[in-house]
Order: C-alpha cells, then structure tokens, then sequence
C-alpha cells in the first residue's frame, strides 16, 4: 500500500510535467496542423533559464523564506518570458515563411529548429554539454510519511504548481477573447478569417502559450530532478508529444490526461521489478490504445476530406 | 700493494669516469631533445566530447593533448612529431564507427586512443580489427572489451577486480550486510560491474535485497529510488556513471536514506560533487589514482593541468596520457608505423611507468594496475584507502 501511494505520487507529478509539455504540442497542432517537434528543446531552455537564475540569486545558500519564495517566483518569471520570446522568434522565423508550403517542409524546419536549440546550448560558452547540478534548498519539511509512504513536498508543490496552470490554460482557452480565436483558427483557418480573425496573430499567440506552459515545466523539473542539460528535452518532449498522441493530438483534456497515464504508467514500471522495461512498457501501452482508439483516448478521427 | 704511481692513475681514472658520468646525468635532463622533423605520426582519439560522458572525453583529450605534447617536446616518435586527432562520437553508440572511419580513412592515424565508455570501446572494435589499426582503451574497465579482438588494449584495471574490491570493501569495511544495487541498464560497464558486486558480496556472506534498473537518460528516479528503499536496504550500490549517480544519491537522501552508498569509477568527474553536493557525504567509489598520491611525476602532471585548466585532472585524465604515452613508446619500439607492427610493440609493453601506475600488457592485452577507495565529504573527494589485496 505505501509503495502503491509513493508511487502513485511520484507517477502524478511526473504525469504533471509531462501534461504541461503535451499541451503546447497538442495547441500548435491543433491551429497548424504541425507536430512542434522544437517544443521539447523550448522546455530545456525553460529549466536552464531556471537555472541561471537560481544561480544568479544565488538560490539553495539562504534560508529566508520569503528571499527564497521571491528567487522561485523570479525563476518561474525568467524561464517563462524566455521561452515566451523563443517560442515567438521560432514561429516568426521557422514556421511563418512555410505557412503556405507542404506541411512537410515545416516539419523538418521544426526538427532543424530542435537540432539548433540543442547545439546552441551545447556550445562550453553557452552552458556546455556536460549536465549541471540544480542549486538545492532545504525546504521546511524533510519526507512527509502519508499511511506509511514517503512523500516529499516539492512533489505536492509541484503538484499544485501543475494544477494551477492548467487551469489557467483552461481558463484562457475557453473564456477569453484569445481562447475562441484559438478555437476558431484550429476549426479552420479559412472561416475564421471570413469572421474576423488574425490568424496569424492567433498562432503566435497559441505557440506563445505552448512555451509558456512548458517554461513552467522545465522550472518544475529543475527544482523536482537536481539537474539540468541540454538534451533533457529530447526524451521528455518525446514522451510528451506521445501522451498528447495517446490522449488525442489537437484535444487539449485528452494532452492532460495522456500525460498524466504516461508518468503513471512508467512510474508503476520502473518501480517494479521490471524497472527495465519502463519505456518500452509505456510505448507498448501507446501502441496499444492506438490499436483500440486509432484517434487517442479523446481525440475523434475525422476522414480526410480530398 | 699498489705502487704510488699507479695508485695516483688508477684514482684519476676511476675520478674521470665518475666526473663523465656524473656530467652525463647532469647533461641529459637539459640537454635540447633533437626537435622532430618530417611528417607527423598521427595518432587518433576517439572521444565523448560532448552529450552525456562529455565529462570523461573532455578530460580524456586534455590528457592526451598533454602527452603529444610533452613527447614531441622530448623529440617526437621515430624523429617524427605526432599529432592527435580527435574525433567526437556524441557518447553515441550509433556514431563511434562513423568517427572510427573518419580517422583511419581520412585522418590516416595509426593507432586510436578511446573511449572510456566500454559499450562505445566495443562498438569502435570491428572497425579497428578489420583495418588492423590498434585500438588502447584508455578507461573501459569491463572485461568483455579485450576479448572482443587482439588489436585491442586496455590500459586500466578490469571491472573483474573492481567489482570485487567494491564488494569487500562494502562488507568489510563499511560493514553493510543488505544492499540494494541500481543498474543502468543502457550501460555494458554498468550491467557487467553489479553482476559481478553481486556475485563477490553474495559469496561474502551479504544479500542482495533488490536489484533496479534505470537508463542513462531517464531524468527521474523517484520510482526506482522508492523500490530499493522498500527493501529497507543499508547500502546503495550504484554501478552507473556520474551523469545519473549525483542525482540517484540526492532522490534517496530526499527520500530519507541516510547509510552510504558505493560505486566505481564512473564516478569520478567534477559533475558529481557539483550535481550530488551535500548528499554524496558517506559513499565511495574505486577510482585509478587520487591527487593525494605524493609521486612527483603526477604532482607535477596536476600542476601543469590545473594552470591549463583550473581544475585537478581526474582519473580520465590521467589514463588518457598514459594511453597516448604507451602508444607512443609502441611506436617507437616497433620502429615503423604499420598496424602489426605497432599491435606486437603494444603486446610487449613491460613495466612502463605512468602516472596511474606500471603498466605491463598482459596476454589478454589487459594491464594489472592498482586500485584506490575514494571517499566523499562536503562535495570534495579524499583517499580512504589505497587497497591491498587480502
């Protein structure tokens, strides 16, 4: 039973992170019709630009509560208006000019993007390409024990951190003027000029908030993992971009709960005595709901129209 | 009984010879090397320069780069400089033939320094073999390696002894009876390395209470951490490299262990007390040399490399100059630059000195060569022990 509720912790806040990173590939998808395969490395930049400021406030050597919740706020405004700046420079420059080509050639811009990113940060002037170790902060409370297991509170924060922006996601999508221009654009480019929308203006805007969502992941898992590098996006945004294919690509419910069903189902492997088999056990459960729901868990398949 | 006269030509004889010979071993430390002239002697160096073991190729080639240039300053090999090039495989497995057939194909080397990675070492041997070029593993300690074909040596301990000392030095002298051993499972040294823990620890008298898995570029272990901790082990076993160990050993300090944890020499970068910090106090790991060791040579080896570098060398570094080292004093004795040749001059090494000890090649193509016990304080290494077989 303890192993079962630490588990299920550690499974939910990882699920959390992922969730967060599978909402800006489902967003982009859903008004480009593009797979952002450069959203992984936007969340590597999130988590080092955490870093640098971590590092710059000197975040981990004080004890003041309220100098360390001010370093956490900077860290998550810092990570945030980087990748807000990145994710527009990437869709002006990258994805703008091949609005109008075959969705292929935009494809593997994204992938050129992606490759960029990572080499950039590679580069010993840069960051280096070796990982470096997160500053750490003694928070209040050692392991909390619930019923017999272990839990520790940076994973209930980041818990709590994850539902909040989720539901600011939510909060945008559905009940702002933004949000329905995103609804619109992703129904169909066309019509929702024909009404009246910047298109144009609605993707910036849609990539603006993917990053931003995956900022916030990349401070999370900074602060939840002790290190960052600059291939950390690759097999996150991997997983992500499956989680947000299991839930359903373009449905932004579906991006969420396939996030949180990866980071439970590999964390209930890899804590078991197949801790081997944790990826290839996530891949197969992937492979196997697309058998049974070739749309995703929420996703519909619409045919094709020619 | 010497006559006067001849008594006087015999002392100033014997005091001619002992004057020539004490100028001989006056001269010969300044006297100016004959500068090596022709074209270079290229040697290869196939590296993790960047991606996960950068660590290990960064130093590595710091360490060669030293050699190179410390033997041509001494009059190059066979009158000829040499010149290294380097090669980056990424710490990719898919990449090493690639960069293996950049250096003999294009580069022309004769003989590679590389890797430290033993699954990358064994990736680079079919190509090696099959162009007859040697290949000297400066740090790949898992036994496989050399058997896999006779162009390859291996200048460093095996993971045969280290597992072995691991496991001693965990039952004797930290006295843990039940360990929990965490594998990266994406790592031959890595699988090899607690294997062989487990058989050594077994046979000792200890239990193996639970084995994990992870892969290197997992980026989360709080899943594996809670599950060997179910097993309310008293030591961590963590067999993998510093990339993932610093952030293991920080997870299950978080998750309330406090009993010390062990591994082996894929431990040693700066990385890991930069990533692991506070949490590392109380583990160990074997390792081929420590700054401590007071050898003029090595002391003199770190002064040049922390005035480069700002850093005290770590053990890649140090194997990596006695890799290129051997190499070139292979060169040198075969008296020609073709791959057979340079493969039997390797094979018959004997007692070559380096900086992590004397080095002679053995029918296996493996270097018997000691072993040290570090110990982890405040994020700083210290020599526990410097061990001796019982």
């Amino acid at each position: 039973m303890d192993w079962f509720i630490s588990q299920t912790i550690s499974g939910l806040t990882l699920g959390g992170v992922y969730a967060l990173i599978a909402l800006g590939y489902s967003l982009v998808y859903g008004v480009l019709k593009l797979i952002n395969f450069a959203h992984g490395d936007v969340y590597m930049v999130g988590a080092i630009a955490a870093f640098g400021t971590a590092c710059a406030f000197g975040w981990g050597q004080t004890a003041d509560e309220y100098v360390r919740s001010g370093v956490m706020l900077a860290m998550l405004a810092v990570a945030v208006v980087s990748c807000l700046g990145l994710g527009y420079v990437i869709e002006r420059f990258a994805y703008r000019p091949l609005r109008r080509a075959p969705r292929l050639n935009s494809l593997i811009t994204a992938i050129g993007v992606s490759f960029l990113l990572e080499s950039i940060f590679q580069l010993p002037g840069v960051f280096g390409a070796s990982p470096r170790g997160f500053p750490q902060c003694e928070l209040p409370l050692g392991p909390i024990r619930l019923a017999g297991a272990t839990v520790r509170l940076e994973q209930l924060l980041i818990l709590g951190g994850t539902l909040f922006f989720l539901l600011v996601c939510r909060y945008i999508i559905l009940h702002t003027r933004t949000g329905l221009g995103i609804r619109a654009t992703s129904f169909h480019h066309d019509y929702a000029r024909l009404m009246g929308v910047n298109v144009d203006r609605i993707t910036s805007l849609t990539f603006l908030l993917g990053s931003g969502l995956a900022a916030v992941a990349g401070v999370f898992v900074g602060l939840y993992q002790h290190q960052v590098d600059p291939l950390m996006g690759v097999n996150a945004g991997l997983k992500a971009f499956t989680a947000a294919v299991v839930g359903g690509i373009g449905n932004l419910a579906g991006a969420v709960l396939g996030g949180i069903l990866m980071g439970l189902s590999e964390t209930y492997i890899a804590g078991s005595a197949f801790s081997a088999f944790r990826d290839a056990f996530a891949f197969a459960l992937l492979i196997l709901i697309l058998l049974v729901r070739p749309g995703g868990l929420l996703g519909s398949v619409a045919p094709e129209k020619v | 009984m010497m006559r006067p006269k001849q008594a006087v030509v015999a002392w100033l004889l014997a005091g001619s010879v002992l004057l020539s010979v004490c100028a001989a071993w006056a001269a010969e430390p300044s006297a100016p090397a004959a500068k090596p002239s022709g074209a270079p002697i290229k040697v290869g160096h196939l590296a993790s320069l960047t991606g996960s073991e950068a660590n290990f190729g960064q130093s590595c080639d710091r360490g060669v780069q030293i050699a190179a240039e410390e033997r041509n300053a001494a009059g190059g090999v066979l009158g000829r400089p040499v010149e290294i090039s380097v090669v980056d495989d990424q710490s990719k497995n898919q990449e090493v033939n690639n960069c293996m057939m950049k250096l003999i194909q294009q580069d022309q080397v004769v003989a590679v320094v590389g890797e430290i990675a033993s699954s990358n070492t064994m990736a680079a041997i079919p190509t090696a073999q099959k162009y007859k070029v040697p290949l000297v593993t400066p740090g790949s300690t898992n036994p496989e390696v050399t058997k896999r074909g006779d162009y390859v040596f291996r200048i460093c301990y095996t993971d045969e002894y280290q597992g072995r000392v691991i496991a001693r030095f965990a039952y004797k002298r930290l006295g843990t009876k039940n360990a929990a051993v965490i594998t990266d499972q994406a790592s031959a040294y890595s699988i090899n390395l607690s294997k062989i823990f487990t058989d050594e620890f077994t046979k000792l008298g200890g239990k193996v209470a639970v084995e994990v898995a992870y892969k290197k570029t997992d980026s989360e272990y709080n899943a594996q951490v809670n599950q060997a901790l179910q097993a309310k082990p008293d030591l961590l076993v963590l067999t993998g490299y510093y990339t993932n160990v610093g952030n293991i050993v920080q997870t299950a300090r978080k998750a309330g262990f406090e009993g010390p944890c062990v591994g082996g020499d894929g431990w040693d970068a700066d990385t890991l007390y930069q990533i692991g910090g506070k949490a590392l106090d109380n583990t160990y790991f074997t390792n081929h040399y420590t700054p401590d060791d007071p050898n003029p040579k090595v002391q003199a080896f770190i002064a040049k490399y922390k005035s480069r570098h700002g850093a005290v060398p770590d053990a890649m570094a140090i194997l990596g100059y006695d890799a290129a080292m051997v190499v070139f004093d292979a060169i040198q004795r075969a008296g020609a630059t073709e791959g057979p040749k340079i493969r039997d001059a390797l094979a018959a090494t004997k007692d070559f000195v380096g900086l992590s000890g004397t080095i002679t090649i053995d029918a296996e193509r493996n270097a018997k060569k000691n072993i040290v016990v570090v110990g982890i304080k405040d994020a700083k290494q210290y020599l526990k022990e410097a061990w001796k077989d019982e």
